[in-house]
């Protein structure tokens, strides 16, 4: 089978190194008022609430007792099923050598760092006395305190930990080649920090290989690691025994869908770059929109079978707490108008997908992906909170609503990304150099990989 | 290794056995007689006094924040003329199976040798998990660094740590009490005699609906209570194996009492 060309094929080395360079060191104003603006606006609206919540106590949320499961675990879940589409796109299209890939893997991969780091963030911001995380760690102590390692969330300490540094280590290994090249074209502390981060590449023929046989590796690695990562924080609900959460399906249920969550995700990052800075448009296109429509329609009949399937196993159990349970969340809720647009975003929506026209319509593909990630979040937060609403005992029956702290830190998240996003930027070439460029010639010989 | 499979296998399998904790000298276990309940809240107020338990005041308890260990949940039954209205005491069921150690990632919440599930307060991280996965909602969680009114906090217990902002608690059995009882009985070298040790619910409980004692013991009162015909366990068929047996309530006429409701 024949690849179509991702991109124009007139494009030189030079370009490339013009285009993606000037990413970096050429600053506009604009950006400048921008970051400044979101940066402000992190910091008023996630870390001062934040600081108001550690300060004050967990009261300020709106958690109560038969709801401790918030927005913040919603977050959380959110998260970290952003940050599972980046790196699998990444490894996935890797080890099977598509081309199209090579344009967008840098910054898929650099959505799922920033969102492990959301998600991990929204631990600590859930914790009654985060000053104690280090708790959750088995370090060896005079006391003998060892941890629980039955506990689902001792398997998410150590899932997500290990995805967190594989995942990073496979973004670095592929940006040490881009790294060496940059070194020479910049001054001062970037150059300094080129030069120890490229670790003294030098581009000879035995370190291509090593460096293409240790992303290998770690492309399949990661494959695996992704879905035993998301199924585990699918254990976190499943093994307890609330009506609502005590579904074995919740493991594959919850992989797929943040598989689509992060497919949306990388979309509108790839969007948000080539919106930035139209140079880059020559490189993601919309090729790459059509490849990813398609995962996005195959993604979302999959994800609408597993939701079918999730109402139907709580209507099997027969017992009267599932049922209430259920019809909690589809009824009787003050929030169950959400069920509907869940099932409008998430199965209707994508259904445009077949046709190959919006697919390739870069605008149209940037709404669907936002109505995409509207529907994801809602899906975690009809399971999370909901479902302890209505536990066993109807005297503590209660209905959840978020306080002004936990919108607030919800809201400000979005910002922090895009701080985080832009300081990278500027930092690192958001499209992988060597890659483009094995990518603009016809490949001879196989290449370094 | 073979060997060494074998015997960890065996030594799990004992510690998963049911009637394991009987090999220890007591397995505590409290008696609620529903037939005698008639919700008048006196235990409430003892263990708020006895565990220096903090009083939230109107506006946390209008957010159902009350903070209690034990709680009468009530249930009415019946349209005006012909209404029913039914209690049931509910605080840590002390499971001999618990979801909530189960949760925990840090052990703050384990079970001890007596049939106690026990939660070190200065362990907690607050993870909320145990109380999540609790199906009888009775861990209570510091939302602030509460104070206590003025005359209030000149009776605090000296015998419970007063607990800070940030851990969940829950329902001792007044562990406090039990560790006075088996000093005293280990001094005098003998075993805790049946009535040695009351919480602080069953001692102030009027009606004598609430019976505290030692399972393992086959003349204590709580043993011969546990072989009426009325007994149940909250939320049986969950296998959490609670250490607390209420004795259903009869009612004239009907045999579909809300108790008999919830145990099925």
């Amino acid at each position: 089978m024949v690849h179509p060309k991702a991109m124009k094929s007139d494009i030189t080395y030079k370009d490339i190194n013009e285009d993606i360079l000037n990413v970096i060191t050429k600053t506009g104003s604009g950006y400048y008022i921008v970051l400044a603006c979101t940066s402000v606006l992190t910091v008023l609206l996630y870390f001062l609430p934040w600081a108001y919540q550690i300060h004050v106590g967990q009261g300020v949320t709106g958690l109560n007792v038969p709801d401790l499961w918030g927005v913040y675990l919603v977050n959380f879940v959110f998260w970290v099923g952003i940050a599972h589409a980046g790196t699998l796109i990444s490894a996935m299209l890797y080890i099977t050598n598509t081309p199209w890939r090579r344009a967008i893997a840098r910054s898929a991969e650099t959505l799922t760092f920033f969102g492990l780091i959301l998600a991990s963030m929204y631990v600590f911001i859930h914790m009654g006395r985060p000053w104690k995380f280090y708790w959750t760690i088995p370090y060896p102590n005079q006391r003998m305190i060892w941890l629980n390692f039955q506990s689902p969330l001792m398997f998410d300490v150590f899932a997500i930990s290990t995805y967190f540094v594989s995942s990073s280590v496979f973004l670095y290994f592929g940006m040490i080649p881009d790294l060496a090249s940059l070194r020479h074209r910049v001054t001062g502390w970037r150059r300094r920090l080129y030069t120890f981060l490229s670790l003294g590449w030098r581009g000879t023929d035995r370190q291509w290989y090593v460096q293409g046989r240790a992303c290998m590796y770690f492309a399949s690695f990661i494959i695996p690691l992704v879905v035993s990562v998301h199924s585990i924080v699918a254990w976190d609900f499943a093994l307890s025994i609330v009506p609502g959460y005590h579904k074995t399906i919740f493991a594959p249920y919850f992989v797929t869908g943040a598989l689509f969550s992060g497919f949306a995700g990388v979309t509108l990052m790839m969007s948000v770059v080539r919106w930035f800075f139209p140079v880059i448009r020559k490189y993601i296109t919309e090729l790459h929109y059509d490849r990813i429509g398609i995962f996005l329609l195959v993604l979302s009949l999959v994800w609408s079978y597993l939701t079918v399937m999730e109402v139907i196993t709580g209507l099997y159990t027969n017992t009267s707490q599932e049922m209430e349970s259920l019809k909690y969340k589809l009824l009787t809720s003050p929030y169950s108008y959400l069920f509907a647009l869940m099932i409008f975003s998430n199965s209707i929506v994508p259904l445009l997908f077949i046709f190959r026209k919006i697919r390739k319509t870069v605008n149209i593909m940037v709404v669907m992906s936002v109505f995409i990630l509207i529907g994801m979040w809602l899906e975690r937060y009809l399971i999370i909170p909901n479902a302890l609403s209505r536990k066993f005992l109807p005297y503590m029956w209660h209905d959840y609503s978020p306080s002004w702290v936990e919108i607030s830190i919800t809201a400000g998240t979005f910002f922090f990304l895009i701080s985080m996003f832009m300081v990278f930027l500027k930092v690192f070439p958001i499209i992988s150099l060597f890659e483009v460029k094995e990518d603009s010639i016809p490949m001879k010989g196989g290449g370094g990989h | 290794m073979p060997g060494i499979i074998d015997r960890l296998s065996k030594r799990l399998k004992a510690y998963r056995t049911p009637g394991y904790y009987k090999k220890y000298d007591y397995h505590w276990t409290m008696v609620v007689d529903l037939d005698k309940c008639n919700g008048c809240a006196a235990c409430v107020v003892a263990c708020h006094a006895e565990n220096n338990l903090p009083t939230v005041g109107k506006d946390e308890c209008g957010k159902s924040r009350a903070f209690n260990w034990i709680r009468i949940e009530r249930y009415v039954e019946g349209e005006y003329p012909d209404v029913k209205v039914k209690f049931i005491p509910i605080m840590c069921q002390h499971c001999d199976k618990a979801r909530c150690e189960l949760g925990c990632p840090v052990y703050a919440t384990y079970h001890n040798q007596d049939g106690l599930n026990v939660q070190v307060y200065n362990r907690c991280v607050g993870t909320y998990t145990c109380a999540t996965y609790c199906p009888y909602d009775v861990r209570r969680f510091n939302w602030f660094t509460y104070k206590w009114d003025e005359p209030l906090d000149q009776q605090l217990n000296p015998d419970v740590s007063v607990r800070e902002m940030g851990v969940m608690e829950k329902c001792t059995f007044c562990i406090q009490r039990i560790r006075v009882a088996k000093d005293k009985a280990k001094d005098e070298e003998r075993e805790i005699k049946d009535g040695d040790v009351q919480p602080a619910c069953v001692q102030s409980c009027p009606t004598g609906a609430m019976v505290f004692g030692d399972l393992n013991d086959p003349n204590s009162s709580v043993s011969k209570l546990a072989k009426s015909r009325r007994t149940y366990r909250l939320l049986e068929k969950y296998n959490t194996e609670p250490s607390v047996i209420y004795l259903k309530r009869v009612m004239d006429g009907s045999s579909k009492g809300h108790e008999e409701r919830h145990h099925v």
